[in-house]
């Protein structure tokens, strides 16, 4: 397995526990204030939480914090922007094919920060963290700010990144149609924990 | 030239400045009479205890007395280290943080001082030793609350921006470098600004005191000299302590941001 969770729980995260192949993702519901979020959070590391979280069999705590985000990358629904320009938040420059995919300007590449729309800067965080080519994407609503033709340029390109890069994702949406749900997960988290649904 | 002794008239007539602006603050409804009021009577208090205080350690002049004195006055600053943060960290690291900061550097340039600059003879002479260090304490504690009230400000405002970096595999001190500089920054603007008032816009008060107390101006000034650079090497290293052992606090083992390890803002 690529990526396997046993009884993850924290101070805000019911307890959830799941595995996933490479190409495979997991979408997530749940009610609002359940603790989608802060699993995810949990997953990266950014957060104090029980359970055992592996990557190709290697345990979270067994490598360094830093080690484990640049393979295990979170995108959450609110991104933040340190410095003053689009490229100074990038390790690499995005190949054209995906700002064209996602319609975004090459020109914001030199832009200031300031200037993007929220979609924009929604759009450009996901691309930041691919260039990082991570195996495990941890996806917080990543299309909540987009219009629906965007929205589903964007879903298309991270499941074809999931696929070409033999990939998982972690996937948090409430548009039930967003991910094609025959070869992929599902897992409901209510306050009592997650119960996982489709193939094994 | 003998000093002109001041009665406790003189110092009513002073007082009675203070009282006015409190009454007029309290004429405009801006609240701020009770604690000037509170602040004014405790200011004549302590230092009232401190003048009996010091008058028996000069008669004393033994070790172990000016290292209680030493020790208190530290104290106090550590906890007024911590009363001038919003945010300061939780429980004894908070207390810890200022107070090895300030005893690594205000302690340290004192001693310094004392036996290699001015050489006095004992070189705990408390004439010397306890004004001295109250001058370079009162200066880096300022320096040191300002430089942590700017980091723990600041991280709790730029959570978003400091774990975005994180997120993406940052380490740690790539993610606070500008935080760090920037809190450095803060706690030495005051020792900045003394540097370059000195003597053009504001008499520094210890000089003050010794040209009324009848001493030559140039050698008064001298002594100003080396209180400021005792005082800027003092609050500049205070503050670069203070802001790494900060910084390392706000993160865990596991990079993670802690801001859970600050208190509620006041």
């Amino acid at each position: 397995m690529l990526f396997e969770v046993k009884d993850l729980q924290g101070a805000n995260v019911p307890p959830v526990s799941f595995a996933l192949a490479a190409g495979q993702v997991l979408a997530v519901r749940g009610e609002s204030g359940v603790g989608k979020s802060q699993m995810l959070r949990a997953l990266a590391d950014l957060s104090p939480h029980e359970g055992e979280i592996r990557l190709i069999g290697t345990e979270q705590q067994a490598m360094s914090a830093a080690e484990w985000r640049q393979q295990v990358v979170l995108v959450p629904a609110e991104s933040g922007w340190w410095a003053d320009r689009v490229a100074e938040h990038f390790a690499t420059r995005p190949p054209a094919t995906w700002w064209e995919r996602l319609r975004l300007s090459a020109a914001l590449w030199d832009a200031p920060v300031e200037r993007l729309s929220s979609g924009e800067r929604q759009r450009l965080a996901v691309l930041r963290a691919l260039v990082l080519e991570p195996r495990v994407l941890l996806l917080d609503e990543p299309t909540a700010n987009l219009d629906q033709g965007n929205a589903r340029a964007m879903a298309a390109l991270l499941l074809d990144y999931v696929e070409e890069h033999d990939a998982a994702a972690v996937w948090v949406s409430h548009n039930p149609d967003e991910i094609a749900t025959q070869e992929h997960k599902r897992l409901e988290i209510t306050a009592e924990g997650g119960v996982l649904h489709g193939p094994v | 030239m003998d000093l002109y002794s001041l009665t406790p008239l003189d110092l009513g007539l002073a007082a009675l400045l203070v009282l006015a602006l409190g009454v007029v603050q309290l004429i405009l409804g801006l609240g701020l009479f009770r604690t000037l009021a509170f602040n004014s009577v405790r200011m004549v208090l302590q230092l009232l205890l401190v003048g009996l205080i010091l008058k028996a350690v000069f008669d004393a002049a033994s070790l172990p007395w000016v290292m209680l004195i030493a020790f208190v006055m530290l104290g106090l600053a550590g906890y007024e280290v911590i009363a001038r943060q919003k945010r300061p960290i939780r429980g004894w690291h908070g207390y810890g943080i200022g107070m090895a900061a300030m005893s690594a550097t205000a302690l340290i340039v004192t001693m310094l001082a004392l036996t290699m600059v001015i050489e006095t003879d004992p070189w705990y002479e408390p004439q010397y030793a306890i004004p001295l260090l109250g001058m370079i304490l009162g200066n880096t504690m300022t320096g040191i609350g300002l430089a942590l009230n700017n980091l723990t400000q600041t991280a709790w405002q730029s959570r978003k921006e400091l774990e975005a970096r994180l997120i993406l595999g940052h380490s740690v001190k790539d993610t606070t470098a500008e935080l760090r500089s920037d809190s450095m920054r803060a706690g030495l603007i005051p020792t900045l600004n003394m540097l370059a008032a000195a003597g053009v816009i504001s008499l520094p008060g210890m000089m003050t005191g010794q040209i009324l107390a009848g001493t030559p101006p140039i050698e008064a000034v001298k002594y100003q000299i080396l209180i400021i650079f005792l005082i800027t090497a003092a609050t500049g290293f205070g503050s670069l302590v203070a802001v790494q052992l900060g910084a390392q606090r706000l993160f865990d083992e596991r990079d993670r941001l802690r801001l859970d390890r600050l208190r509620s803002g006041r």
